[in-house]
């Protein structure tokens, strides 16, 4: 009889962090102990707290181990699995109350203020076992909608619902059901947009990871409420351990027979095929992704006309992303009021963040819309690290832009997010401090689609690529007065010219931080300044002779040999030999080297 | 291939064995003394089987868990019962027999098994 669930961290974040091998050890410790028959370790997917991987939960006391590590595992066997003593040593910090009791992972800042939908089964179940997920109701759904509902009324709840897509732009997902039911077709397709690559954004990867089922149960409802009977998932082949998940997955479902021919004796055939892309980013763009599938190279063409018209291999298409469907067959089973009794008023439901950057607790997060920008970095983030100040925060990945401290309190959703000159995008959020230069990032993002444009049209490749140039350009101190107005208008001028959603996104990181930082543009090209050091071709680092004690540790670990100067005497940065790499700095004892 | 009832089958008896990570608040939690007095009385046995008894009447937010030795070692295996809005009630010297009574009269029908527990055996 089993009594004791060890539940360990089988995601990305935590497998890179060596959960397989605490899983091992796991295994034999329980073994030796003879505890095998009452013990069994689970490999799930996220829980969310990635920056403490490896994570494991011991249930049934809800134990949550922070970075654990294969030395802990014996101990934690012999501990708590055999004599049910808590490791509290180990526990994750917030979990531990004033008086040295344990809380319930549900009452620490990180998970309190989260609601999770789409992640609900993450970290939960063990995506490898489609009876896990069916004790969670999985497949239930799918029985409800080919037995109780007609297409239309499939439909209706998710337009009812207010779901609309989590991939960035927020069309409504009912809507685009209905459009593509109506055009009738011989064939039509099911697509799941799995190919994820805004810098900084896991989000869908966390779902394929660990609840890969909840996709293939919402790609065969949305089969049977379109009328197709073929899916396909395109999945970014840098994401093996997804990959392999939903291999599996779908093999087990064929298995059941919840996937194949005549489902559930109702004469529906629903069948998913994976289709691996090399990791282009145009081919996060729907047209992009399609003729990829299709198997030419990944590039957009113009809409109209519209998948729902005539999309893969020429036939009428959905293309939905992996959040969005996870919030399907939950939707069929409590109702669309169900959903929709969180959120905003456009915005309806949770959505899932992937926190990076300047932030105390990395990981993936999921909110009721809504909730404010504050919520999420101060409370479930733990807010800016090392008694920095919060700058800005970025989401929408290379498409989306910067919000700055002052909008901080604005309540996240769709057009909140539009309206102060950002986006939605997948889902990444990225957290800068006053250490971060706000040209710097527009230039990273920049960098990241000069590379990733697939140079089809003209304003996206050689636009995107000026645009490059002039912030290099600012950014080296040789800015000049009206560069910024030329900036300005050359991304006015890709955003209305380029061909698909990259390029005319493209710009968004320029402008967004043009509005709300163009004080630091100006002081790159006025003064030849970047207020936050990070530029290094607009900074010196310098020493004060007053504060210099002559001890020559500055001098002895300079790479370039820059510092010259005697024993107990002040000493000197040559600055034509210096490369600002900030060793100095960081080394001096005395705070004596100071950057200008 | 499956059929809806198939379906709920599997639901029925996996649900039994995912129930264990999620619980609310309102949870009853049977702690096992499991330190070296209790485990070499016998109360791995004892912890096995309302383990298995709870799993096999499905009964949702019941916990079954270890704790540590409590001090009183003559009386392992020491079983405690924490329903909440009640006081504990501590059962002593239990066997996995008892303990199969102990689930079904105090935890599924609330009547206290008096003659099991601390107050009844020390007199």
């Amino acid at each position: 009889m089993i009594r004791s669930h060890v539940l360990v961290c089988g995601g990305t974040g935590c497998t890179s962090s060596g959960s397989e091998q605490i899983i091992k050890t796991f295994e034999s410790e329980i073994e030796k102990n003879g505890l095998s028959d009452e013990v069994k370790v689970v490999r799930t997917g996220c829980f969310g707290l990635c920056e403490l991987g490896p994570v494991v939960i011991v249930y049934p006391e809800g134990a949550f181990y922070s970075r654990v590590t294969t030395e802990d595992v014996s101990e934690i066997v012999s501990e708590h699995l055999l004599k049910g003593r808590i490791v509290k040593r180990l526990l994750y910090h917030e979990t531990i109350d004033e008086g040295n009791k344990v809380k319930s992972l549900n009452e620490t800042p990180f998970y309190k203020k989260q609601m999770r939908r789409a992640l609900r089964n993450c970290g939960v179940i063990n995506p490898e076992d489609i009876d896990e997920y069916i004790a969670r109701d999985g497949y239930k759904a799918l029985g409800k909608v080919l037995t109780e509902m007609t297409p239309e009324e499939v439909i209706d709840v998710v337009l009812k619902s207010g779901l609309r897509g989590r991939g960035g732009a927020g069309f409504p997902t009912g809507r685009k059901w209905q459009l593509a039911r109506m055009n009738d077709a011989d064939q039509k397709y099911v697509c799941c947009n799995a190919d994820e690559g805004d810098p900084g954004a896991f989000m869908d990867r966390s779902v394929l990871e660990g609840d890969p089922h909840s996709v293939l149960e919402a790609m065969a409802i949305a089969g049977y409420a379109i009328g197709a009977n073929q899916g396909y998932i395109y999945v970014r082949a840098e994401y093996p351990i997804a990959i392999k998940r939903l291999s599996i997955a779908i093999e087990q479902a064929h298995e059941y027979g919840l996937l194949g021919k005549n489902i559930f004796n109702t004469g529906f055939d629903f069948d998913i095929g994976l289709r691996l892309g090399a990791g282009a980013f145009v081919c996060g763009e729907e047209t992009a992704l399609m003729t990829s599938i299709e198997g030419h190279r990944g590039e957009p063409h113009p809409r109209p006309p519209f998948p729902a018209v005539k999309g893969l291999f020429g036939k009428p298409t959905i293309l939905n992303n992996v959040e969005t469907y996870a919030n399907i067959p939950q939707i069929i089973l409590n109702g669309p009021e169900w959903f929709a009794s969180v959120g905003t008023e456009k915005s309806k439901g949770t959505k899932v963040f992937a926190l990076g950057g300047k932030i105390k607790h990395t990981g993936l997060v999921e909110i009721p819309m809504g909730t404010t920008l504050r919520e999420i970095v101060e409370e479930i983030g733990g807010g800016v690290p090392n008694g920095k100040k919060f700058k800005a925060a970025q989401t929408g990945g290379p498409s989306g832009g910067c919000i700055p401290a002052s909008l901080i309190d604005t309540p996240i959703d769709y057009d909140q997010l539009i309206s102060i000159g950002s986006m939605m995008g997948s889902g990444g959020l990225i957290v800068m401090d006053e250490d971060t230069c706000m040209v710097d990032i527009a230039k990273f993002f920049l960098e990241f689609t000069v590379d990733e444009s697939c140079g089809k049209c003209t304003p996206c490749r050689i636009g995107t690529r000026r645009l490059l140039e002039m912030l290099n350009k600012i950014t080296s101190g040789k800015g000049e007065p009206g560069d910024i107005e030329k900036l300005e208008e050359l991304c006015h001028y890709i955003k209305d010219n380029a061909l698909c959603g990259l390029g005319q996104t493209a710009p968004n990181p320029v402008l967004s931080t043009l509005r709300y930082f163009r004080d630091e543009y100006e002081a790159h090209v006025n003064e030849k300044k970047c207020p936050a050091g990070v530029c290094k071709d607009l900074l010196s680092y310098v020493i004060d002779p007053d504060k210099c004690k002559g001890c020559t540790l500055c001098a002895r670990n300079c790479p370039a040999g820059a510092i010259t100067g005697t024993v107990k005497k002040p000493h000197v940065i040559d600055k034509s030999k210096c490369i600002k790499c900030g060793v100095c700095q960081q080394k001096c004892k005395f705070g004596a080297v100071l950057k200008k | 291939m499956k059929t809806l009832a198939e379906l709920e089958e599997i639901r029925k008896k996996m649900q039994s064995k995912v129930n264990i990570r999620e619980h609310g608040s309102n949870v009853t939690r049977i702690v096992v003394g499991m330190a070296t007095c209790g485990i070499a009385a016998g109360a791995r046995p004892v912890l096995n089987k309302i383990a298995e008894e709870v799993a096999k009447r499905n009964l949702k937010d019941v916990i079954v868990t270890q704790t540590g030795c409590i001090g009183i070692c003559q009386y392992e295996p020491v079983v405690e019962v924490y329903v909440p809005g009640q006081e504990k009630v501590t059962y002593v010297k239990m066997t996995p027999e008892k303990a199969v009574r102990m689930v079904n009269d105090h935890i599924v029908n609330g009547n206290v098994v008096y003659e099991y527990t601390i107050g009844a055996v020390a007199k």
